[in-house]
């Protein structure tokens, strides 16, 4: 079956407070959306919404992954049904070595009995490692722990390669990247373009756009989608900004009044 | 003619008899009638919120010398799957079962055999420091120990002998009227260097109440070197109080790693008088409780020597409702200047009804000396589990990672594998997890 996710009109809260207002989205296997927006209009509650983060509530829509409900699940089966997430913010665990992390993420997805060898994993960890140009070092640090935000990033974009998601939701990995790291993790991001595969980037800046070509680009404002078109609105916002949408539009303040 | 010490009942008239028929040097004797005076008249230790004088003891039992044997073979179930070491000495009950030594170590004059044969083979050796580090006169459970212990373990290293190979005591204690009370005397002689393995188990069964009232004390001469990796694991009904004592003078070193893996109540108090120019303390400390345990674990470094180091790392796991109260006190006299102490305490709490008290104390006589500490008690991190379980991995493997994360910077230090494996299942069955791929 080909990938789809669907969501429709999915409503979130975090600590009592709406972020989330209804928004609608279908993202089918092979597409590349992007979803744009100023700070505070909830481009990254819909990211851990869609993850499920114990923090956010939805209280309602509903999401669907090749039809089964993701709202449903917890977050491991929801990871283990096809979704990934590379964070903002990833955390960071002492004494837990990168390997044996992903190991035990790779094995999740396997039948008891079925285990990826040690050495097959070790392969293709140092294979996708050396893509991201990362120092083979980072194998066996602890996960996380003492890493810059790149480095950090490009981890992300390691356990997405290793993973081989259904679905990929990249959220702000362009942030704090300089232009060589920034390079490195589109090319890591094309490398997985795949038509049974689709991805959601979340960005405020177009940088990252001119790496990775999108299908679609869509303007979030106050917890929704506003305005949806193909890479020329991505363009315009970069080039005007995000005024004339606001005008066009009648909107006064584009966020969903956080801090 | 029966002292009965509140829980702790013991029959003097026995303890008499069995001093009167011990063939052991007169200096011995002297010390158990002494000792046994003693057990009278002392206190419990003095422990903040636990009170031993409640503690079901059991009866002191009486002194069951095992069968010696000639292969691990022999030795109860289980017993053998603990033996990672050529070197090892077995002690069941009240005595030694079995001892091996290689010929190489033996040809380069390390002594390494049954304490009660070396009090009367090497009394010289042994006299100056056999019970000079941990004193008889401390309170009733020293007292009682120098009183009525018998078998455990000599090792002598002698001058720039570096023992490249582990050594092993194994002390098993598998039955229930027998008094259990395992010595460990290592004294290394200068500039020699050697690692030193003691795990303490029990096959008793889960009723009854029993104790093991355990020493370990070491003598690291100059510029010697000594590790002791202490895995303590007996089963519910058996109190434990062990007190680990090593004395370090100029430029020695003395490392602890130790897991206090008990099933049933526990008291530790793990403690290095460093007295040389020079010399160096590290101690490790794994604990993990579980169901209604209640442990009392003090790891203490005492600073006399100059330019002295000290650095200590607890880490304890708390689940069900069980206790723990964890000292770290870092002791720096008058005159210990140019040293340097450090202490770390990390309680992770798995259930809201265990508890977990770090207590860092500093006790500084001397100015010019660097001293810190850092304590925490927390839960599992919700972000860090999210984070797992975000990648397929479900909640209990999660945990399970975050759990052997949290001790792994002390199981890495353990130099030996074969060790670190035991740690971790250990961890594991007591956490009742099972073990990843």
């Amino acid at each position: 079956m080909k990938t789809r996710l669907t969501i429709n009109g999915l409503k979130a809260v975090i600590e009592g407070k709406e972020i989330l207002k209804g928004f609608d989205l279908e993202i089918k296997g092979g597409e590349i959306h992007a979803v744009m927006g100023p700070n505070g209009t909830g481009k990254s509650t819909l990211a851990s919404a869609l993850m499920g983060h114990p923090k956010y509530e939805v209280t309602s829509g509903n999401v669907t992954l090749n039809g089964e409900d993701l709202l449903e699940m917890d977050v491991d089966e929801r990871a283990r049904a096809g979704l990934f997430l590379a964070m903002q913010y990833p955390s960071e665990i002492a004494g837990v070595t990168n390997s044996d992390f992903l190991r035990s993420a790779v094995n999740a997805r396997r039948e008891e009995g079925d285990e990826i060898s040690l050495i097959k994993f070790i392969r293709q960890m140092e294979s996708q490692m050396k893509t991201l140009e990362m120092n083979p070092e980072f194998m066996h640090r602890y996960l996380n722990e003492g890493f810059s935000g790149g480095e950090k990033k490009r981890n992300e974009i390691l356990q997405m390669m290793m993973l081989e998601p259904k679905i990929a939701i990249l959220d702000e990995i362009d942030s704090g990247l300089d232009i060589d790291a920034l390079r490195i993790v589109a090319e890591g991001v094309n490398a997985l373009r795949h038509e049974d595969r689709g991805f959601l980037i979340i960005t405020h800046y177009q940088r990252l756009l001119n790496y990775i070509k999108p299908d679609f680009v869509h303007v979030m404002m106050q917890g929704r989608i506003v305005k949806s078109g193909g890479p020329e609105l991505a363009e315009r916002l970069e080039a005007e900004g995000y005024e004339w949408v606001k005008a066009e539009l009648g909107i006064e303040d584009e966020t969903v009044g956080q801090d | 003619m029966s002292v009965n010490r509140t829980l702790l009942s013991v029959d003097k008239s026995s303890l008499i008899d069995f001093i009167s028929t011990r063939e052991e040097p007169e200096w011995i004797l002297a010390e158990r009638l002494q000792a046994l005076e003693l057990v009278e008249q002392l206190p419990y230790p003095k422990l903040e919120k636990t009170r031993l004088e409640q503690w079901d003891f059991g009866l002191l039992g009486s002194h069951v010398q095992p069968r010696r044997v000639s292969s691990l073979q022999e030795l109860p179930a289980g017993a053998a799957s603990h033996v990672v070491s050529e070197n090892v000495i077995v002690g069941r009950n009240s005595g030694v079962a079995f001892i091996r030594l290689s010929d190489e170590l033996e040809g380069k004059g390390v002594i390494f055999t049954d304490l009660d044969i070396a009090v009367r083979d090497h009394t010289d050796l042994v006299r100056p420091y056999y019970m000079r580090a941990i004193h008889a006169n401390e309170n009733i459970i020293t007292a009682l120990h120098a009183t009525a212990r018998t078998g455990g373990v000599f090792l002598y290293v002698p001058e720039n002998v570096h023992i490249e190979v582990p050594l092993q005591a194994l002390f098993v204690q598998d039955q229930a009227d027998a008094i259990h009370m395992p010595h460990v005397l290592i004294v290394a002689e200068a500039n020699s260097c050697v690692t030193f393995i003691e795990n303490v188990i029990s096959s008793l069964g889960s009723t009854g109440s029993y104790s093991t009232n355990g020493m370990l004390e070491v003598f690291v001469k100059p510029g010697a070197k000594v590790s002791i990796v202490s895995i303590h694991n007996v089963e519910a009904s058996v109190i434990d109080t062990t007190y680990r004592r090593a004395v370090v003078e100029a430029d020695g070193a003395i490392e602890w790693i130790i897991g206090e893996l008990n099933e049933g109540n526990a008291v530790s108090d793990t403690t290095t008088l460093i007295q040389g120019t020079g010399a160096s303390s590290d101690a490790k400390i794994i604990c993990v409780g579980k169901g209604g345990q209640k442990l009392d674990l003090t790891t203490r470094a005492v600073h006399f020597g100059k330019h002295t180091d000290s650095d200590m790392l607890t880490k304890a796991v708390m689940t069900g409702q069980s206790t723990a109260i964890i000292n770290g006190i870092t002791k720096i006299e008058k005159g210990a200047s140019g040293t340097n102490g450090q202490q770390t305490e990390r309680v992770l709490m798995l259930s809201p009804e265990a508890r977990g008290d770090a207590n860092p104390i500093l006790l500084i006589d001397e100015d010019d000396v660097k001293a810190g500490h850092a304590a925490s008690v927390g839960q599992v991190n919700a972000e860090q589990l999210y984070y797992l379980m975000s990648r397929g991995i479900n909640k209990e493997e999660a945990q399970r990672l975050i759990i052997n994360g949290f001790l792994m910077p002390v199981i890495a230090e353990i130099p030996y594998e074969d060790v670190q494996d035991q740690i971790i299942q250990l961890v594991e069955r007591k956490l009742g997890i099972k073990g990843g791929a």
